[in-house]
């Protein structure tokens, strides 16, 4: 009976204990050494493990850009692969401390998940990919088509939309995972692929004949993809804001990774208030002097990150277009650091 | 004078005290008590702290989601929907579909199961090793793994719609599944149902009273040429009076799919054909064991009055075999329930998927919607449950153990 009690006790101490672990994330992050990050489980581009298990992409590069800015260490992050529709969970739960993972921002998940989007670090649109062979040139012809969508996704409601709206008939298979959904489509099951943009163009490298497969021109929505960390904590929602921030202000300064320390000993006045020589802005965020510095020189600006994940430097060789800087034709702003 | 035995004295207290603390007394009771209590209290901190914890972070709460519009579509539904339709509906598409798979999956893994285990049993020394060798294969990987193989490898691998197998111009097999012509009902729809409800009743009724002939007064009567009379002449009598019931709409290539006819989409086909195969695989040795439980001299009973060894299993040892048989059936059909919650690897829409899965992530109200579905399976479980104890325990009866 003895061990009937003490069980009772356990459980009811645990219930008691499991409280609200929404404040002090830049706390327990420190506490704990090390920077739990939510992202994708496979996505080229975005968060893709090598065969190594090193993680490269620009959701994961935000993730060690915050962890150099709390530890001077890019590499204090554990990354955690999540499921489209197991990503909120994991984030309300506190098991993750920040949700990078190509995550569109709307108004019914800003509000209602106990989540806030901290900013976008890719301005995104979906649209379709199709095998070249059906000789289809227009998301208009799609009339009657099977298609291949990961569920949980915005991609899923805009699909219903768009055919709708058209007066087109189809039918949708839904996938838990990407890699099921691309499986699907390359083994015929479906014949079209509808992902946002990015993606279709990440997934296409993974197919066996890339050059048979061909995106559709039509962009049917907006989706700016951004991170994600839970309400109630808004010094920890100020860190990932601006670490994205700092990232495109220094692309706009003209700083980068390689000429970081040079930029750093600079008399202008705005490349001062960035590198913490002129006010205490690090320590207004609750973290140090040289925040800035921290990001920049382990992960670069926003452009390099860009060029090196998704852009000229990578397979996927997509044009920055709407990512580009807004005085270079592009919507990529920041707000001002001083 | 006469003396009355004397009555013991009621012992009320002490007939509620065993009642109430057993054998323990007051001290059980007090046990008991604080039990109660001290479980009331887990329960309450554990609802308390969730609704705190979820005021606190500003998550959206309660079952208000459900009236919202779902603005998705799902690929298999018995009941009409659309995208525009609440989650409450998209609900009941995924509680049919699951219920779907597991009615017909059942049905299929027992009459697999039990001709495997017949096989097994057989005297028929290539029957019986085929049997031990399917079994032992099919119970020993992984089902999602066979479900994949299923999906990914048997029915991928069908030629797409247009270079589909076609037969007659009616039936098309592709790897978007098997277009059969649809029926549409015509005026004649209706007659032909009566007629065919009065077939069945008639049938059943003549069934019955043959029966009682037999047993009361051991009269043999041949029924069948009447039951097929009402079977299928009635209805092609109506038929002939008020023209056909129903037309055929073929299916035509348009496009990218098929046009007109019905579908069976392959992620169904797949996860029944993985289901049945996989639970038969276990229900054969369920009804191994269970025929093996029956004393071998009922079977030599039953060739020394001239039985033959099928009639001899049908009429003698399978009823006995039921009684080892029906429990852990049960277990089965409830694994088999469960077990299509795999669904979602494939992409069927199910409960899991549909509401679990895509209502989920788009609602973000994981506690109230994670707490249906557990409800929802809780009740399948319990009521297949229970009609398998009904049928268990009239089982027992008939065999008057």
């Amino acid at each position: 009976m003895k061990r009937v009690y003490l069980a009772l006790t356990l459980a009811a101490a645990t219930a008691l204990s499991v409280q609200a672990a929404s404040a002090q994330t830049l706390k327990t992050v420190k506490d704990r050494g090390m920077l739990s990050c939510g992202v994708s489980g496979g996505l080229p581009g975005f968060s893709t493990p090598d065969d190594k298990g090193n993680w490269t992409g620009i959701d994961v590069d935000l993730c060690r850009a915050i962890s150099a800015a709390i530890f001077d260490d890019p590499t204090k992050v554990k990354f955690v692969p999540l499921s489209a529709k197991d990503r909120f969970t994991a984030l309300q739960s506190g098991e993750i401390d920040v949700l990078s993972r190509n995550t569109t921002w709307t108004l019914s998940r800003d509000t209602s998940l106990g989540a806030n989007f901290t900013g976008v670090t890719y301005y995104d649109g979906q649209g379709f990919l199709v095998k070249k062979a059906l000789k289809v040139n227009s998301a208009l012809e799609l009339n009657s088509a099977s298609v291949c969508v990961q569920t949980g996704t915005t991609t899923e409601q805009n699909l219903a939309d768009y055919f709708k709206g058209n007066n087109m008939k189809y039918e949708v298979i839904a996938f838990a995972s990407a890699d099921e959904t691309v499986k699907a489509y390359e083994t015929g099951r479906c014949d079209v692929f509808t992902s946002d943009v990015s993606q279709l163009y990440a997934q296409r490298l993974k197919l066996a004949n890339p050059a048979d497969h061909v995106v559709l021109p039509e962009v049917i929505s907006k989706e700016p993809l951004g991170p994600m960390v839970r309400h109630g904590d808004d010094q920890w929602f100020d860190i990932v804001k601006w670490t994205l921030f700092a990232m495109v202000n220094a692309e706009e300064l003209g700083v980068t990774q390689k000429n970081v320390d040079e930029m750093a000993k600079s008399d202008k006045p705005d490349l001062k208030r960035a590198f913490g020589s002129d006010g205490n802005l690090g320590e207004q965020l609750g973290l140090t002097k040289d925040w800035f510095s921290r990001i920049i020189k382990a992960e670069g600006n926003y452009g390099e990150m860009y060029d090196r994940n998704v852009g000229a430097g990578s397979k996927l060789q997509i044009a920055r277009g709407l990512n580009q800087l807004w005085n270079k034709g592009g919507i990529q702003y920041a707000p001002p650091i001083r | 004078m006469t003396t009355e035995p004397r009555k013991p004295p009621p012992q009320y207290v002490f007939k509620l005290k065993r009642a109430l603390g057993g054998k323990s007394g007051w001290t059980g009771l007090v046990v008991q008590i604080v039990f109660a209590a001290v479980l009331a209290w887990v329960a309450y901190e554990i609802v308390a702290n969730a609704r705190a914890n979820l005021e606190t972070q500003r998550i959206a709460s309660g079952f208000g989601f459900l009236k919202n519009t779902a603005g998705f579509d799902v690929s298999q539904s018995l009941i009409p929907y659309s995208g525009s339709d609440s989650y409450t509906r998209v609900f009941f598409v995924g509680l049919l579909n699951t219920l779907l798979v597991a009615v017909i999956g059942i049905v299929f893994a027992t009459v697999i199961g039990f001709v495997l285990a017949l096989c097994r049993l057989s005297p028929n020394w290539l029957l019986a090793r085929l049997g031990e060798i399917y079994v032992e294969i099919v119970r020993n990987l992984p089902l999602l793994f066979q479900l994949l193989f299923w999906y990914l490898a048997v029915l991928a691998a069908l030629p797409g719609p247009r270079q589909s197998l076609n037969l007659f111009n009616a039936f098309f097999l592709s790897n978007r599944g098997l277009v059969i012509p649809r029926p549409i009902g015509e005026p004649g729809l209706d007659p032909f149902l009566v007629a065919l409800g009065i077939g069945i009743v008639g049938s059943l009724a003549l069934r019955y009273y043959a029966r009682r002939a037999l047993f009361d007064r051991g009269q043999l009567i041949r029924i069948w040429p009447y039951v097929l009379g009402l079977l299928i002449g009635l209805p092609l009598v109506t038929m002939l009076i008020f023209g056909l019931p129903f037309m055929f709409e073929l299916p035509q290539l348009k496009g990218f799919n098929f046009a007109g006819g019905s579908r069976v989409i392959p992620e169904f086909v797949a996860l029944v054909v993985a289901l049945s195969t996989y639970t038969a695989a276990f229900i054969a040795e369920i009804v191994r064991a269970g025929i093996l439980s029956v004393h071998k001299g009922q079977m030599e009973a039953g060739s020394s009055l001239g039985l033959s060894r099928g009639a001899t299993l049908r009429l003698i040892v399978v009823p006995q075999a039921m009684r080892v048989i029906v429990p852990p059936l049960t277990n089965q059909y409830l694994n088999l329930t469960k077990n299509s919650s795999l669904a979602v690897a494939i992409g069927y829409p199910d409960l899991v998927s549909v509401f679990a899965g895509t209502t989920l992530s788009q609602t973000g109200q994981a506690i109230e919607i994670i707490a249906i579905t557990m409800g929802v399976y809780l009740m399948i479980s319990l009521v297949t449950s229970a009609i398998m104890s009904v049928y268990g325990w009239r089982i027992n009866r008939s065999l008057g153990a």
